[in-house]
């Protein structure tokens, strides 16, 4: 369009006047974007979208697929939120780990999650995760990037156990261990000494005591077992200990073709140790000017009803 | 003050400074223009570069490890580069970054070790000398916005000590037991710190070099400027020893029952 | 060609407070570059002389070039003047030494703590160029702006109204003192990502003051060197890892 307002959807051509007319259709407006470059070019920082920096992880094993993440988001350099969810819901058996901006994730997924049960009450059958796949990969593309959503998708559906990534500009990788956000790099590293094909999960809970991810599993080989479900966390822990975008705790999801089971707050190495002194305030710390004290009660008149007591039942 | 009266009410540079007075760190460089030399640029970027060097420290010594490649930018060139370097009988460095100026710094490391030979005076340089003397030359040459376009990692062991440290174009230096550079920071890192951290009495050398062979493959794997052919440097009170080129083994048939990106099936 | 930046910023943050006979100067021990944490153990804060502790934030490299060369100066004024350098005069030539070079300065955020010629506590903290003042508590380095705000309400006590007929103390005691440090860096490290690994606090004491508040802080160890009577000792706590 010879105006530079660049438009998501080029069916119509749209003389620039006319956009100051009420409708506004569906999609991004991205009728503010010359304005924005051009506060850009004056040295106008854009606002900082709150982002997961960010581990999560996913991998194939003998029964179905395990997704990780950590729980740390953050807005630059300061944590907005010590332990929020990056695990979202897409179907019973389908879930999503999302890395990037945290609204972004949340909404592309609750979007894709209430389109994915419509389309299963329309088709009859259980949604498969390559419906999933598609629907995201569809939507972010059309997006181009802007849409800053990158994601692991995994699930069991009839056809088998699936784990994709996709990419804020739409691209997806089928993969059997896959890694994303500011700590993939140090996940993957796990990843890739420790996947092997039809792992199993093991059901032990992590001794709390001593936190297997500080266990040197060469120097102590008697103690090593193969778990899918330990290798995820150790995955996510490298992340969470080497990588500043991710920290606080491990929540963890383990899909299967009969059962789903969120381990939400699965490992919890990081917790406060108790503050040193205690910061209550005296009554009276900030100065009162003045006080007004008010019954909200006006009046109150019992009258008792003779017959049966309520059915709450 | 000028002495001369035939100057006094002419044209005069007060940049020049003619007597000396000023002290010596703020004189003015007045020296006559060199055009070309002024013209040579100094900000850099590395051209022929060497990837990750890792370094661990485990119960007698250092143990080092670093690919035996030199690329030039996406080009494997040069595929049989030395790029752990002893310096004396205590010491190893290993760079990554550009190699020619590496190759600088093992010609300055090797006039400093002629000059300390020469005082014979029975001391001889060891780790903690180098690390000191790479440090300052590398924070020298940054402030003239002139970087040695290298991050170094100083390893050796003297006097029943061990020693690690990493210097860098920014004279930035830091010490730990273990360290990596360059794409090493991201994927090795996390695994050394896993493996050595707390066990740096414990582990013995063949635990030190599995360590770094499965890093090194992991690196193979995800770094898209590396090798699987490399060398392991270990320090101990015997002395340096630089390992021959090790050949990494490699598994890539991990996703052969994978068809296509997404939905498809065959 | 994007041209060669000779700075980076390398995270951690540092504190210090001034008793009324005493000073405390703290820093986190981690360095970071990006997203990357360079090593969990890289001290910011340096005892220059018995009485001086100078801690640096901000990029290391410069940092540690500074204090080695203020160290330098420190022990040419030993050898020409046969005493150490009182804590005002090194705080004076902390700027002078920073604006010389102004035009291509060290990019550190200094806090200078010690006892004063007079016994008493002192604070000093300057800018990158050598802006600096006395005062009784200062954070610097990214976790600023979550610290400083905190020590003005509990060293200051700003916005709090004394109990009537009562005023707020001018000077806490040492054992408040620390516990307050503890607990800033310990919240610090909560929602500050480059802030973590580790505690090292520096606490120097007046001449015939005595240890009192030192006892029951575990893991005290001595620097102190002179026999002038002041006396410095270092303390290390661990922080959160993540």
């Amino acid at each position: 369009m010879e105006c530079g307002v660049r438009c998501p959807r080029r069916r119509r051509v749209r003389p620039f006047c006319t956009q100051t007319a009420m409708y506004r259709g569906p999609g991004f407006d991205f009728s503010n974007s010359l304005r924005n470059d051009f506060l850009q070019h004056k040295g106008v920082a854009l606002p900082k979208a709150t982002s997961t920096g960010t581990t999560i992880v996913g991998c194939i094993f003998k029964d179905g697929i395990i997704l990780g993440a950590d729980t740390r988001a953050t807005e630059g350099e300061i944590v907005a939120d010590k332990n929020c969810e990056k695990i979202h819901y897409i179907a019973e058996s389908i879930r999503c780990c999302g890395a990037g901006t945290a609204a972004d994730t949340e909404f592309v997924t609750a979007a894709i999650s209430s389109n994915i049960e419509l389309h299963a009450l329309s088709t009859g059958r259980k949604p498969r995760v390559v419906a999933a796949m598609t629907m995201l990969k569809q939507y972010l593309f059309q997006y181009q990037g802007h849409v800053g959503a990158a994601l692991v998708l995994g699930g069991v559906d009839s056809t088998g156990a699936h784990l994709f990534t996709v990419h804020p500009h739409g691209s997806t990788d089928k993969l059997p261990y896959v890694t994303m956000g500011s700590g993939s790099l140090a996940a993957m590293a796990v990843f890739e000494n420790g996947w092997k094909p039809n792992m199993e999960v093991g059901r032990q809970p992590l001794s709390p005591a001593l936190p297997s991810w500080y266990s040197n599993d060469n120097v102590r080989p008697a103690v090593q077992r193969e778990e899918a479900l330990k290798l995820v966390c150790d995955a996510v822990a490298a992340g969470i200990f080497n990588d500043l975008g991710s920290g606080s705790n491990i929540d963890a999801c383990v899909i299967t073709a009969t059962h789903t089971e969120m381990l939400r707050n699965f490992v919890k190495p990081n917790e406060r140790v108790a503050k040193e002194l205690k910061y209550g305030f005296r009554h009276g710390t900030t100065a009162i000017k003045s006080e007004h004290i008010r019954s909200l009660v006006v009046s109150e008149e019992i009258t008792p009803i003779r017959g049966e007591a309520m059915d709450v039942s | 003050m000028d002495h001369f009266p035939t100057n006094w009410g002419r044209p005069r540079n007060d940049m020049f400074d003619a007597y000396g007075t000023y002290p010596i760190h703020q004189r003015p460089d007045n020296r006559p223009k060199d055009t070309f030399a002024d013209s040579v640029q100094r900000t850099q970027q590395p051209i022929v570069t060497g990837t990750s060097v890792l370094a661990i420290k485990f119960k007698d010594g250092i143990m080092m490890a670093a690919d035996n490649l030199a690329s030039y930018g996406s080009l494997a060139r040069f595929k049989d580069v030395q790029r752990l370097h002893p310096v004396g009988r205590y010491t190893v460095i290993g760079a990554g970054g550009d190699m020619s100026d590496f190759q600088h710094i093992q010609h300055i490391l090797e006039e400093v070790q002629i000059a300390e030979s020469t005082q014979q005076d029975g001391h001889e340089l060891g780790p903690v000398e180098i690390h000191e003397y790479m440090s300052q030359v590398m924070y020298a040459r940054r402030s003239k916005l002139d970087p040695l376009w290298n991050s170094l990692l100083i390893g050796g062991f003297k006097d029943g000590k061990r020693f690690l440290s990493y210097v860098d174009l920014l004279g930035t230096t830091y010490s730990a037991s273990t360290l990596a550079t360059g794409f090493g920071a991201y994927i090795a890192q996390p695994l050394l710190r896993k493996a050595v951290e707390g066990h740096e009495d414990d582990l013995t050398a063949e635990q030190a070099q599995n360590i770094l062979e499965y890093c090194m493959r992991v690196l193979f794997y995800r770094d898209a400027r590396s090798l699987d052919k490399y060398q392991i440097a270990t320090i101990t009170a015997e002395g340096v020893n630089i390992s021959g080129s090790l050949k990494l083994q490699t598994s890539w048939d991990f996703a052969e029952n994978i068809r296509g990106y997404g939905a498809q099936t065959q | 060609m994007s041209s060669f930046n000779p700075y980076t910023q390398n995270g951690g943050t540092i504190l210090a407070i001034a008793g009324a006979d005493f000073s405390v100067v703290a820093g986190d021990t981690r360095q970071s570059e990006g997203y990357n944490i360079q090593t969990r153990y890289a001290p910011k804060v340096f005892r220059l002389t018995d009485r001086a502790v100078l801690a640096v934030n901000g990029f290391a490299a410069d940092g540690n070039m500074f204090v080695k060369k203020v160290k330098q100066r420190l022990e040419w004024y030993r050898h020409a003047h046969a005493k150490d350098m009182p804590l005002r005069s090194i705080a004076r030539l902390i700027q002078t030494m920073l604006y010389s070079r102004r035009f291509f300065p060290y990019y550190v955020y200094n806090i200078l703590g010690g006892i004063e010629e007079d016994g008493s506590g002192a604070v000093y903290s300057f800018d990158p160029v050598g802006s600096y003042e006395r005062e009784t508590c200062r954070a610097a380095g990214p976790a600023q702006s979550l610290l400083q705000p905190f020590l003005d309400n509990q060293i200051y006590f700003k916005n709090q109204q004394p109990a009537p007929g009562m005023s707020h103390p001018t000077h806490l005691p040492l054992q408040a003192v620390l516990a307050l440090v503890i607990d800033s860096f310990t919240s610090a490290t909560e929602r500050h990502i480059e802030v973590g690994d580790g505690l090292e606090m520096y606490i120097i004491l007046g001449k015939g003051r005595g240890l009192q508040g030192l006892e029951g802080v575990k893991g005290v160890q001595e620097l102190t060197i002179s026999e002038d009577g002041e006396r410095i000792f270092v303390v290390r706590r661990e922080l959160k890892k993540d």
